[in-house]
């Protein structure tokens, strides 16, 4: 059994073996700590030279890696908390994103931030977050959400080593510990994967009735939403089909499209806030597709902080019942 | 590395400073789209420091790039017609005039954000033992952005050849430095042990004589260096803005950096540099003008893919 952290951790060894342009980045980052999360536990001791500890400055050091991308180095920053993201959105989105194409295609930023979002903690308002939304469109940046359906570590080594362009590579908390699902233990479930660099899941029921509804979600809520999806078979009846996107932004919804094409009821799940979020932009995109007779409803992180007493972050965020309450709704919309 | 003679730095200081006059005197004539931030006055700056790059130095500027990208070898006509918003302009038309890559030379219209970046810049030379060096240009507005201390800090740590030139034009936009610099400039680097000289001067020669020590060092991979040089920009901060005292543009003018090395020169020489920058500029413009404009055709989406 791999876990999700071990997969990164190991993918960050394979991009640091595989080509010397490869420089780990973060506070924190050195043994024997090994990073917050110990996502990049090891490294520093057979790599010393391409590991490298800095100062509590995000925007600081996400900015040395831009300068890093563009005179031709593989950069990989660690941003110790993805609520700290906010930090470094000026170098994201005006220097990283911006300077190949403001350039006229003259240069490349191979950069990658990597950062956990995600809560479920207790860790409080301001280290819980899933900020990503607020970064999800913005032109010339990519991100990218590592799942449990598939191998974190090559998702990671793709956006390093294969990506000439910024990737922000998006964890969960919670998926550090969780296993790195084999698609034959999935027995419950008919898995297809896209052949996109950055994948695309559809998960149905082995063996169900035709899909009444299509559930979408991606990192750890993907894993909710396959439980809910289970339980809505086993305990509802109702058949759903679950689409998990890696390649978040630029939006890759043509898997998705297809799905709700033929059930043409859609819900999506996230755990960032709700308003302004994924789901709405998703939903959109949906409807402008597919035309009228969608229906659509989203399950989301309450609009508002999210706070740290166990039982108030439970209300806040979303869990399996609220995607089955919400599945159930959508069912019975006419 | 041997001094640029005397013609040679007076030149380089008039394409700028010629350049920077057409650019404002066309301006009116509708030939430009947005804003421009010139650098006349400042000529000598980016002519007497630049006199020291080597070939596959770094040099990155800001908003106010148009002076560094002519002192760095840039084309006057791909500038202008950059400006004009042509097909054939420094970056396609997409960078206009804050957002400049040409070889080795980066702006970006974000102050302080394109601090950082030079020295991650700095960092790869050093990661790849190679001898070149970062010039790292900024203003004294821009030492109001906290991420250029994370910068201080991160290059001092590390040992990057990077040198950080604060132009001083004692503006930032329209706030004074008595209102928005707290301390000496100098401190501000001394504090993360970062070596420092000063000049107030105007003098193409004298400032790029005072910055042979803090280029030593660099390039001797002590690490960064900083050079400050109190100066002090002619024109308004960009275009029609311009809310300082007459008066004391009119003082600071007597200190203009051409009359001053002008004068090292003979009259027929000056004269013979004269017509031929204006020849130049005049060139530049009218080839910028009769290129084609950029075509919308021409645009793409950033990742290949519409956001």
């Amino acid at each position: 059994m791999t876990t999700i952290l071990e997969s990164l951790n190991r993918g960050l060894r394979t991009c640091l073996e595989e080509s010397d342009r490869v420089y780990v980045i973060g506070e924190d980052v050195l043994d024997p700590y090994g990073g917050a999360f110990k996502v990049t536990r090891g490294l520093s001791t057979d790599y010393p030279e391409h590991v490298i500890t800095t100062p509590v400055s995000e925007a600081g050091i996400v900015g040395v890696g831009v300068g890093m991308a563009l005179r031709g180095l593989f950069p990989v920053i660690e941003i110790m908390f993805g609520d700290f993201i906010s930090l470094t959105v000026d170098q994201l989105i005006n220097h990283a994103a911006k300077f190949r194409w403001m350039s006229n295609d003259q240069v490349r930023v191979p950069l990658v931030v990597r950062t956990p979002m995600g809560g479920r903690r207790g860790y409080g308002p301001t280290h819980s977050q899933s900020l990503e939304k607020h970064l999800l469109g913005a032109p010339g940046l990519r991100v990218v959400a590592a799942t449990a359906l598939g191998d974190a570590g090559e998702l990671l080594r793709k956006a390093v080593l294969e990506d000439e362009d910024p990737v922000l590579f998006l964890e969960h908390k919670v998926l550090y510990a969780k296993p790195i699902i084999a698609h034959d233990e999935l027995s419950d479930f008919e898995v297809d994967v896209s052949d996109d660099p950055y994948p695309t899941y559809r998960l149905r029921i082995a063996g169900a009735p035709t899909p009444v509804i299509t559930l979408t979600a991606y990192g750890y809520s993907a894993e909710l939403a396959r439980e809910a999806v289970k339980r809505l078979a086993y305990e509802h009846e109702i058949f759903s089909d679950l689409i998990v996107p890696t390649h978040l932004s630029p939006f890759e919804l043509s898997d998705l499209f297809s799905a709700v094409r033929q059930t043409k009821r859609l819900l999506t799940v996230e755990e960032g806030t709700m308003t302004l979020g994924w789901g709405a932009e998703v939903i959109a995109r949906a409807l402008e597709e597919l035309g009228a007779g969608l229906h659509a409803q989203r399950v989301a992180a309450g609009d508002m902080p999210i706070p740290a007493a166990g039982l108030l972050e439970t209300a806040v965020l979303p869990q399996v019942e609220d995607i089955i309450e919400a599945a159930v709704a959508l069912s019975e919309a006419n | 590395m041997s001094r640029p003679d005397n013609a040679a730095f007076y030149r380089r200081m008039l394409r700028i400073r010629r350049f920077e006059e057409t650019v404002l005197d066309l301006f009116p004539r509708g030939l430009f789209y947005g804003t421009t931030h010139t650098y006349i006055g400042q000529e000598a700056n980016a002519v007497g420091v630049l006199a020291w790059l080597r070939e596959g130095d770094i040099v990155v500027s800001n908003h106010r790039c148009h002076g560094h990208f002519l002192a760095y070898g840039g084309s006057m006509r791909s500038l202008a017609a950059e400006l004009m918003g042509r097909s054939t302009g420094v970056c396609g038309g997409r960078g206009g005039s804050q957002h400049i890559q040409w070889r080795d030379f980066y702006a970006n219209g974000i102050l302080g954000g394109t601090v950082p970046m030079a020295a991650g810049m700095a960092s790869t030379e050093k990661l790849k033992e190679g001898d070149k060096m970062v010039f790292s240009f900024m203003g004294d507005g821009t030492l109001g952005e906290g991420v250029v201390y994370e910068t201080l800090n991160i290059a001092a740590l590390g040992a990057f050849p990077i040198l950080f030139i604060v132009e001083n034009n004692r503006y930032a936009q329209s706030t004074p430095t008595r209102l928005n610099l707290a301390g000496e400039i100098p401190d501000r680097f001394k504090a993360f042990g970062i070596p420092v000289e000063s000049i107030d001067s105007t003098d193409v020669v004298e400032i790029h004589e005072a910055i042979e020590p803090m280029l030593k060092y660099v390039r001797e991979k002590n690490g960064p260096a900083a050079f400050v040089v109190h100066t002090y920009r002619f024109a308004p901060h960009s275009k029609g803005d311009d809310s300082r005292d007459p008066e004391e543009i009119a003082r600071y003018r007597t200190k203009d950096p051409l009359p001053i090395q002008a004068e090292r020169l003979e009259e027929a020489n000056q004269r013979e540099i004269q017509e031929s920058v204006e020849m130049e500029v005049a060139d530049a413009f009218e080839q910028a003008e009769s290129d084609p404009a950029a075509e919308p055709a021409s645009l793409t989406s950033p990742l290949g893919k519409s956001q």
